[in-house]
């Protein structure tokens, strides 16, 4: 039964977008992985409106102390299993805003992160990458289970 | 039975319909919108203050991520703000350069913005085709800088990258495809009925409104307001480069629609005539690493308006203070203008229709009650007139 579950979460990663104080240029780029050039859909990944319904929640920014709350909220009402994807430089550690007065600098000081994707922004192809490459974690995590 | 009236629904910091955090709490009766709140400060980054603790070259990198969309028009008010201050004349071909990038990104931003306006009012075969059609723009800032968002093509003095005969071949063969694509998109904008059924008489800003609440850019264009920095106060090579500033009086999304799809025309006349005319020579001039005392003020036409920036310098290699108005905010008031009176499900292609930037645009001002003439103090309407005629009459203007 679990493999068919896996098997199932593997072919449809469903992914929640979130900005935590991105300047935009990550959030483009993320957008830009949905059109037919690139075509993230290919893997089965649908972009979702709702925490409720998305397996992986993709974090951009170094998370303003408004929205440090907030994206504790959002990860709680993700169903279980979730998994994390930080992009861009600021998502993984702060980036350029590193030593603001209100910036918690880094996605994994709020939530746990599975994944990152450097670059400022990072290119469309290496957020796929990255996707694939948690998703190829998954698949071995699901391994060292049984 | 429950006598709903003037409900409140808080739309935001996350929602399906928006694509940054912001909080918009509109009171309802029935369907109508009776009135709209706006809450920002959720991208508050604090920019500002971080300006002032780098140095002028690390502040070209910090500036240019203000914004991820149109960051090249940010980086252009801070050399011009710094250049006016060391006053230091910069090479023909770099303001050629620079111009190029301007209206490369407006090309972008534009398709960008029609993608997610079709995707707002359910029309997602609109946003696959603009953005694939962007990617096509984004492959020439590739080719000739290196990154597809954030350049790093601006610098104090110049630029830092030269166009080379290849780059401007493949440049003017991409802008004959765009320029179908641009006419197929024209054609539509007016006749497709997804487009006109929900964009035609939705979010009116009558031109009056629009004045007095300060839009800028399409929105205020799309208004009857006849505004466009590029021929106002010419920057860059726009005083050398012909085009016209495309205006509608139907004052609603469909509007700002069609500004903007006859704005992609211009731009690619404007790239077009400044890769014929590209002049010779430096691409660079000398910059030193401080800044002498000093204040400017610049002002850009970004791809949603008018984009100000502010500086002052205290004679070292650090900003003293730093002020950024970006167009959205600018543009934020008139929301809560257009909202009135409209249907909750024209919410989000209203809102999309400014085209919102709101990484852009948090920044926090802290007043504090003072005395006239000490820090603090508020000027209102006619003192304010009255300081900045005296202001550009000692100092003159960025154009001397």
């Amino acid at each position: 039964m679990t493999g068919i579950v896996t098997w199932a979460r593997l072919k449809s990663p469903w992914i929640l977008h979130m900005n935590c104080g991105s300047c935009n240029g990550c959030d483009i780029e993320i957008l830009a992985t949905l059109i037919p050039r690139l075509d993230a859909e290919r893997f089965g990944v649908l972009l979702k409106g709702t925490p409720r319904h998305a397996d992986i929640l993709v974090c951009t920014g170094p998370v303003t102390t408004q929205m440090k709350e907030r994206l504790k909220r959002i990860y709680d009402q993700m169903p279980e299993p979730k998994f994390v994807v930080a992009v861009g430089q600021c998502g993984s550690s702060g980036g350029i805003y590193q030593g603001s007065y209100c910036v918690e600098g880094g996605i994994d000081k709020v939530i746990p992160v599975d994944a990152y994707v450097p670059g400022c922004p990072p290119r469309p192809d290496a957020i796929i990458d990255g996707l694939v490459k948690l998703l190829a974690k998954i698949k071995e995590g699901d391994k060292n289970d049984k | 039975m429950i006598w709903l009236a003037n409900v409140k629904i808080p739309i935001g910091p996350q929602h399906p319909a928006l694509k940054e955090p912001e909080n918009f709490t509109i009171t309802l009766d029935g369907e109508k919108v009776v009135d709209a709140d706006i809450r920002i400060g959720y991208t508050h980054r604090g920019i500002e203050k971080l300006i002032e603790t780098r140095n002028y070259i690390q502040n070209l990198y910090l500036i240019e991520r203000i914004c991820g969309i149109c960051s090249f028009t940010h980086t252009q008010n801070y050399v011009q703000n710094v250049e006016t201050i060391l006053n230091i004349q910069i090479p023909r071909r770099a303001e050629y350069i620079r111009t190029l990038f301007l209206e490369l990104e407006r090309l972008h931003s534009h398709l960008l913005w029609m993608g997610v306006a079709g995707h707002e009012i359910g029309f997602d075969t609109l946003f696959m085709y603009t953005w694939q059609d962007r990617e096509l723009v984004q492959d020439i800032l590739e080719f000739i800088s290196g990154n597809r968002v954030n350049y790093a093509m601006n610098t104090i003095g110049g630029v830092r990258r030269d166009i080379s005969e290849d780059q401007k071949k493949k440049i003017l063969e991409t802008m004959i495809y765009l320029e179908k694509r641009a006419a197929y998109y024209k054609e539509v904008a007016v006749n497709e009925k997804t487009i006109l059924a929900r964009c035609q008489g939705v979010g009116i800003l009558k031109p009056e409104i629009a004045l007095k609440l300060s839009a800028v850019g399409p929105t205020a264009r799309a208004s009857g307001v006849d505004v466009d920095i590029r021929r106002d106060d010419p920057h860059a090579a726009y005083a050398d480069t012909p085009f016209q500033v495309i205006t509608t009086d139907t004052c609603d999304v469909f509007g700002r629609f069609v500004v903007r799809v006859l704005e992609l025309f211009e731009s690619i006349n404007i790239i077009r005539h400044l890769m014929n005319n590209l002049p010779t020579g430096e691409i660079k001039a000398k910059a030193p690493r401080k800044v002498p005392e000093g204040e400017a003020i610049s002002h850009t036409e970004a791809p949603r308006g008018e984009d100000i920036h502010y500086l002052r310098s205290n004679g070292t290699d650090k900003p003293e203070r730093y002020k950024v108005r970006t167009p959205t905010m600018a543009n934020l008031l008139s929301i809560s203008e257009m909202l009135k009176g409209t249907y909750l499900a024209d919410v989000p292609i209203i809102v999309a229709g400014i085209d919102p930037c709101m990484g852009c645009m948090d920044r926090v001002l802290v007043l504090k009650e003072g005395k006239e003439n000490q820090p603090g103090y508020l000027l209102d309407w006619e003192h304010l007139r009255r300081y900045g005629i005296q202001w550009y009459a000692e100092k003159g203007g960025r154009i001397q």
